[in-house]
């Protein structure tokens, strides 16, 4: 009885967090979930998931809805993560982009930024280029559903296990300075970012088109209907001939005919051209 | 395939580096202070070498000292001082001695693929 109790307490969460996010959580996840919800539960004196449930019901979206869905969202990140996706950004995609562009201006989203880790890996690549982009107007903007990773993000602490995990001694040295038990990232660098909270089901912070687009390991929990949905609003909001990178594994084939494979880049993928615009492309 | 030597005097950490290291394909040895390091890089060639800070007999960074003397950069094996010293002085100190990678103790499996990725190891 209590069993059944319990599954249709944890089949109303698992609805909340698709709801919200997208993301569809495997059997597996599901019977993880109270082990999740654990530090939450505690803290608003509930002693159950059918309580939770009861509360939330209570409270309609409030606050204790977005705690439970920032509590399941995976968030784990690391600098540089994919060692070679940066290698290959500094030493041939950014270069590539600064010599073609007539226009010195370049915009970068990093769609799902959890922390920061990948945004400000990017803002230390392109300080350690300061010569290839003298005289450009770069902006970053990073955006996430969760408001608590956002918000980690803004402040910028990251503990000893991240900035050692894909962290440079050297880069380590040169950005961060100790607070404390943590580290703290240096204004310069929070400065070039723009952090904000948004849905990229309901996206509102992008705006424009963008250059380069990171979108990784954010959609490997979507249903096939979301992440075309998704792929959707990164073709929207991405230049023609832009560039899009998804995390290790994932992939826009069989999901999108907005991107198609660099031939350039291997396994970065570019926004395809409308058909005028590659026909002038191709008479000039 | 790679190899790297472990110089710790703990027993349980050369232990947990040998098999984290073995999980990344790179083949191990073992030193137990700084001294018997030197002797082993006398006579045989590593890729990488792990290396604790606080040792009895010769320390992490007298070892760190006599290598560079005595080996050119180009023929010396990458060094990753490994150690719980985690002020900025330490690291500093250790960076300018010739140490191409600092790791703060305690460490994982991804911290120390990342920095064997970062020294060029792997
Ligand atoms: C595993 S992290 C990846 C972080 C970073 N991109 C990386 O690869 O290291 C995935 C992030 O996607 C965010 N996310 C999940 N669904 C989202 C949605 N619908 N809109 C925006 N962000 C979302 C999560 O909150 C989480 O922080």
């Amino acid at each position: 009885m209590t069993g059944s109790r319990q599954s249709g307490a944890i089949r109303m969460i698992a609805a909340l967090l698709e709801a919200r996010t997208g993301q569809v959580l495997s059997e597996n996840r599901m019977w993880r979930l109270e082990t999740s919800l654990k530090p939450l539960m505690r803290a608003n004196s509930l002693r159950s998931l059918e309580d939770l449930v009861a509360r939330l019901a209570d409270q309609g979206g409030g606050p204790l809805a977005n705690d439970v869905v920032n509590a399941l969202l995976n968030n784990e990140s690391s600098f540089f993560r994919d060692h070679h996706v940066f290698q290959m950004l500094a030493t041939q995609i950014l270069p590539h982009i600064a010599q073609t562009r007539k226009e010195k201006s370049l915009r970068i989203w990093s769609a799902g930024c959890s922390t920061g880790q990948e945004a400000y890996s990017l803002a230390m690549t392109l300080r350690k280029q300061a010569d290839l982009w003298k005289g450009w107007q770069i902006s970053i903007l990073a955006t996430d559903i969760s408001s608590s990773v956002v918000e980690r993000a803004q402040a910028g602490l990251f503990s000893q296990i991240d900035v050692q995990r894909g962290l440079a001694v050297n880069d380590l040295l040169r950005w961060f300075e100790p607070a404390g038990d943590t580290w703290r990232i240096s204004q310069e660098l929070r400065h070039m970012i723009d952090f904000r909270v948004d849905n990229l089901f309901e996206p509102q912070a992008p705006s424009g088109s963008y250059d380069l687009v990171m979108c990784r390991n954010v959609q490997f929990y979507f249903s096939a209907e979301m992440r075309r949905k998704v792929f959707g609003c990164l073709a929207r909001h991405s230049a023609p001939g832009g560039y899009l990178i998804l995390g290790a594994g994932e992939t826009v084939i069989g999901q999108t005919i907005d991107f198609t494979a660099s031939m350039q880049f291997r396994g970065i993928y570019e926004r395809v051209r409308p058909k005028e615009d590659a026909s002038s492309v191709k008479a000039a | 395939m790679k190899n790297c030597l472990v110089v710790d005097d703990s027993k349980v950490i050369r232990k947990v580096a040998r098999h984290i290291l073995e999980s990344l394909n790179i083949s191990v040895s073992e030193a137990c202070d700084g001294r018997d390091a030197l002797n082993q890089c006398e006579s045989a060639s590593h890729d990488v070498v792990l290396l604790d800070w606080n040792m009895p007999v010769m320390n992490g960074m007298e070892f760190l000292q006599q290598l560079t003397a005595t080996k050119a950069a180009a023929s010396r094996p990458k060094v990753i001082f490994c150690t719980t010293e985690n002020g900025l002085g330490h690291i500093k100190a250790a960076l300018d001695a010739g140490a191409d990678e600092y790791v703060m103790k305690p460490f994982d499996r991804d911290t120390l693929e990342s920095k064997l990725q970062i020294v060029g190891v792997i």
